[in-house]
């Protein structure tokens, strides 16, 4: 019954996103109050039974319900509990699921904190929305339902992927898709306003928290993906330049020049008809991202033409939405009015160049990632575009981007003194050149390059902590009142510092991580040693391990300095015996910020095992880089002025007393 | 009942979710507040801005001028009116109370199985003849991983597999059956037939290699018929394919169990409206093991033995030592999973002799054979 209930409560989310997404929007046309107030309410309700739908599949994963043909694909009655529940989005039915789930969700966020939004564009706002959730419920419901039954069940389930079956790619989906889905609500805000023909400062700045939201999100996905292939794959590599990543990356890029541009529209109301047409386009690559991961085509053109119901479906929905979105632009853009003025050398002009470069960054992406598919489709020839391709496109494009990051901030706006921001920031270029002379005195010219991109990492680092430095006037007043200023400094002041300074650190790990790591492939029996740099690797000798659905064997390794144990490690070789699947798991160990990775590949008759060493320097910082950035974004959306929900937007012109002095 | 009762309260949930609002009475609300609120906040932002240095004096009143005239402009758009007309009133009423559950129950009861209780794998262990199967699988991979070698082995796991689902495995132990008992045209078919169904029903290059290799050796085989036949179709062969379906059917015993299956391809073939076939039809497309079983020329004499070998150990313990009720009751679930109900009604009446001086486990046994539909011979 459950289950069934589930199914039923999918079913009436479907058919309240067809009433939210109409009777508000012709109340809106119409000017009806009344309709509008509709709009909340079925969001909320469609958030509801969307959710309740989700929880009984998760029951049936957690009992076990073999009638259920998504559990039976995708769960095992032995399989740990944890990957019963993650198993519910390890598979394309029940992924599709929390699309719709997270969709409904920031619907319901809008509904329920948007008290700040006028009612025209607040009813607006969730219609679209609403039709968005109608195109996803139809396409879950027609192609991929996850609640089809079966009349005889089987005794057992053929288990989860094994690859899947790790708590990396348990939180990556969901965090993956907050972000993905997240950037719906821009896109939602930007047809909104061009129905609506008025598009000014106050649309970006509700806007901004929907925008910050994905972004954090989207960062974070990424980053534990790569994380995930890092750790999990077994070839020590953090990014691949694969399809999927890249359908992951381009929205990030366009989100992030999205929350630029925004910026500007929102302080200047400059950049308006550029910000929406980024919106559009923004949710129009999450859209493909979905559509390049979800409906075969990567694995191959022809798997997609083989059973091409579900791609084709997912291939209207970007066309209905992407297409209805420029059409809609191309069509409004020209009643729209320019905003503020601003002088090329200027925090606007800043963001401009910031979002050129963002752009032709994500652009380059996109024909790196689709190119080989079209030339397949058309010619069957099948080449794949790997990161020699990106690095020599996406990387030249990033430098002067990078260079240009400490200055934005510094630049005032409208006009900018570029030579008075190149005097406050003496202080971190004289720390880059400092790295490279130190760099080189030590390594020699060899280096040069990495010693470079140090430079790069370390100018990005001090630069944006000395815009926090002059901003609060460090060392140049006494420290009290750095420290007052500092409290009193915009929490979206800080977010950008922070976010800028992550960006530095990611940089880091990745250059020293390139440059600086070492990499032992060998053959290794019992008893034998290598060296890592100071320290000595020795192969112990095996051991059987079992859990779960899967059995296989560990190779123990200790690890010496000096003569002294620091650590053992155990990476395993496992054999998952539903889906008859082996998997290698390697053991990590972390160092400061680096880290010393070890895998096995085959293992021979007499015990001769295929060992793959890796010193990674700094490796750690990638991703600690994207979680300071996530936390820029996280500071920058407590910000008082951008909280959502505070329903007082007529009490707060008054007490403009209670602002706090920055 | 219960079940639409719920229904009917996730319905109604949904309907007043669009008439609560409806029946509100409209607020006290003045058009543009919102957005003049954020410029009157901009506007002491540009104060602070201004203050800490950010943005120079001529330009900060350059931006004031910009957003006074923005406030001054949503101040004009305030005031308008909202026009709550009856006519909207009715189409939404109209559309919570019929519009709504309509599409709701039309659409779940085209997709839904309201019919299906939930089947939580606790409630089900002990109850099925499919936990025996389970025991008997795992005993014969036990056995397998012993003697990888044993043929025969192979070729009994291999049709529990498929029932099971794991086609995978089916396809792989048919191989191996193949690889060590010798080819037969039964042998390549069932694995063709295990990989077809490992791979979503689509015919790949290598079943199609093994199907043609059974029907070189016996091109009467049905199984391997009926696989080139969808082969054929899928392959986009449509007159050859529809030529093969129409020679299948007509030879077809009528009660065979794929052949709504047959006439489901062979309508798609032709382009007319598909005969609504049975879902279990449906979940499974090719001969299912009970036709295997009644075309006994099919089944080779080896696969009888190795069942008799896989439940002797069972049998043996129980004419010796026939104190076990729970013992008998799975010797019997045994031999109906396996489809041999002789066999079942020979193992009653042996139990019967063993225990006719103890009542109390013949009983035991006696509604255990019930349950299991076995009647003696």
């Amino acid at each position: 019954m459950i289950v069934e209930l589930g199914h039923y409560a999918l079913v009436l989310a479907l058919a309240l996103a067809i009433a939210g997404g109409t009777l508000p929007f012709y109340g809106a046309l119409r000017g009806d109050e009344r309709l509008m107030a509709i709009a909340p309410s079925t969001t909320i309700m469609q958030f509801v039974f969307v959710a309740f739908s989700f929880a009984a599949l998760t029951h049936a994963y957690l009992v076990s319900d073999f009638s259920v043909l998504n559990v039976v694909e995708n769960s095992h009655s032995l399989k740990p509990l944890l990957y019963k529940i993650t198993g519910v989005w390890g598979n394309h039915e029940g992924s599709m699921l929390l699309w719709v789930l997270i969709l409904a969700l920031f619907g319901a966020l809008v509904a329920l904190f948007g008290n700040n939004l006028p009612l025209k564009l607040k009813a607006l706002v969730l219609s679209v929305q609403a039709w968005i959730g109608v195109a996803f419920l139809t396409f879950i419901l027609a192609t991929s339902n996850p609640f089809i039954r079966l009349l005889n069940p089987p005794v057992e389930g053929n288990d989860l992927n094994p690859v899947l079956q790790d708590i990396g790619l348990a939180v990556h989906p969901p965090l993956l898709y907050l972000g993905y889905v997240g950037c719906s609500i821009s896109f939602a805000f930007a047809i909104a306003a061009l129905i609506d023909g008025r598009i000014d400062a106050a649309w970006a700045r509700w806007v901004r928290p929907w925008t910050l939201t994905a972004w954090l999100f989207l960062t974070l996905g990424i980053a534990m993906g790569s994380y995930w292939a890092y750790y999990e794959l077994g070839w020590g590599g953090w990014w691949f330049w694969d399809p999927v990543e890249n359908a992951s990356f381009m929205p990030w890029l366009a989100a992030t020049a999205l929350l630029h541009s925004a910026i500007v529209m929102e302080k200047r109301e400059a950049l308006k008809i550029w910000t929406i047409l980024l919106a559009i386009l923004t949710f129009s690559l999450s859209l493909l991202g979905t559509f390049l991961v979800r409906s075969g085509v990567l694995t191959s053109v022809h798997a997609f033409a083989t059973d091409p119901t579900r791609g084709i479906f997912i291939l209207c929905i970007l066309c209905l939405f992407i297409g209805g979105g420029l059409a809609l632009f191309a069509l409004r853009a020209g009643t729209l009015s320019q905003g503020g003025l601003f002088a090329p050398i200027s925090r606007e002009g800043a963001l401009v160049f910031n979002n050129l470069m963002l752009t032709a960054a994500c652009a380059t992406v996109l024909v790196g990632t689709l190119y080989p598919l079209a030339l397949e489709a058309l010619t069957g020839e099948k080449i794949s575009v790997g990161a020699p391709f990106f690095n020599m496109t996406f990387g030249p494009l990033m430098v002067p981007l990078l260079i240009a990051v400490p200055f934005g901030p510094f630049l005032a706006w409208k006009r900018g003194d570029i030579i008075a921001v190149g005097e406050r920031l003496l202080f971190a270029f004289g720390a880059a050149v400092l790295v490279v002379v130190i760099g080189l005195a030590l390594m020699g010219f060899s280096a040069a390059m990495s010693l470079l991109g140090l430079a790069l990492a370390v100018w990005l680092m001090v630069g944006a902590a000395s815009e926090i430095a002059f901003r609060i006037k460090l060392f140049r007043a006494p420290l009290m009142e750095s420290w007052r200023r500092g409290v009193g400094l915009p929490r979206s002041a800080w977010g950008t510092a922070v976010a800028h300074f992550g960006l530095g650190v990611t940089l880091l790990g990745i250059i020293a991580s390139t440059a600086w790591n070492t990499e032992i492939i060998t053959t290794m029996k019992p008893g034998d040693t290598v060296t890592i740099g100071s320290r000595t690797l020795t192969m112990d000798g095996f051991l059987p391990v079992s859990g779960g659905t899967y059995r296989g064997t560990a190779v123990r390794f200790t690890l010496r300095q000096g003569g002294a144990v620091v650590t053992t490690l155990e990476p395993e070789k496992r054999l998952y015996t539903v889906q008859n699947t082996p998997t290698t798991e390697a053991s990590i160990k972390t160092f400061g910020f680096s880290q010393l990775y070890v895998s096995l590949g085959d293992i021979g008759a007499d015990g001769a095992t295929t060992v793959r060493i890796y010193w990674k320097t700094l490796i750690t910082l990638i991703w600690l880089g994207a979680m300071v950035m996530a936390g820029g974004a996280a500071l920058s959306l407590s910000d008082r002025r951008l909280r959502v929900g505070a329903p007082k937007p007529a009490r707060r012109a008054a007490p403009a007393t209670a602002v706090p002095a920055e | 009942m219960l079940f639409w009762i719920a229904l009917a309260a996730l319905t109604a949930a949904a309907s007043l979710a669009v008439l609560v609002p409806l029946g509100r009475p409209a607020r006290e609300h003045a058009a543009g507040s919102e957005a003049a609120s954020i410029y009157r906040d901009q506007l002491d932002e540009l104060a602070r801005d201004r203050e800490r240095g950010i943005i120079g004096p001529a330009e900060a009143e350059a931006a004031r001028v910009e957003i006074a005239r923005r406030l001054l402009k949503s101040d004009a758009d305030a005031g308008k009116a909202s026009v709550a007309t009856r006519r909207g009133r009715v189409i939404a009423i109209g559309a919570a109370i019929i519009g709504l559950p309509l599409i709701a129950i039309g659409t779940y009861l085209a997709v839904g199985s309201p019919l299906l209780v939930d089947q939580p794998i606790a409630s089900r262990a002990g109850q099925s003849p499919q936990d025996e199967v389970q025991d008997l699988v795992r005993r014969v991979e036990e056995h397998l991983a012993a003697e990888p070698e044993d043929g025969r082995g192979w070729e009994v796991i291999g049709p529990i597999y498929m029932r099971l689902g794991r086609f995978d495995d089916a396809a792989r132990a048919f191989d191996n059956s193949r690889r060590l008992l010798g080819q037969t045209a039964d042998r390549d078919a069932l694995y063709g037939e295990a990989l077809t169904r490992a791979h979503g029903d689509m015919v790949t290059a290598d079943a199609r290699a093994a199907f043609e290799r059974a029907l070189a050796q016996d091109p009467a085989n049905i199984r391997a018929r009926f696989y080139v036949a969808m082969a054929l179709g899928q392959s986009g062969d449509k007159e050859k394919a529809i030529v093969a379906w129409n020679a299948l059917i007509a030879a077809a015993p009528a009660d065979a169990a794929w052949l709504p299956t047959a006439r489901a391809q062979l309508a798609t073939l032709q382009g007319q409206p598909v005969p609504a076939a049975p879902p279990a039809a449906a979940a499974a497309p090719g001969p299912t093991a009970a036709d295997v079983a009644a075309s006994a020329s099919q089944t080779p004499e080896q696969r009888q033995q190795m069942i008799e070998g896989m439940v002797a150990g069972l049998a043996a313990r129980l004419d010796q030592a026939p104190d076990d009720a729970e013992g008998w009751a799975r010797l019997f679930r045994a031999y109906i999973v396996l489809g041999r109900p002789q066999d079942a009604a020979s193992a009653l009446s042996r139990a019967r002799t063993a225990l006719a001086d103890k009542p109390a486990l013949l009983a035991a046994v006696e509604s255990a054979a019930r349950e299991n539909g076995i009647t003696s011979n």
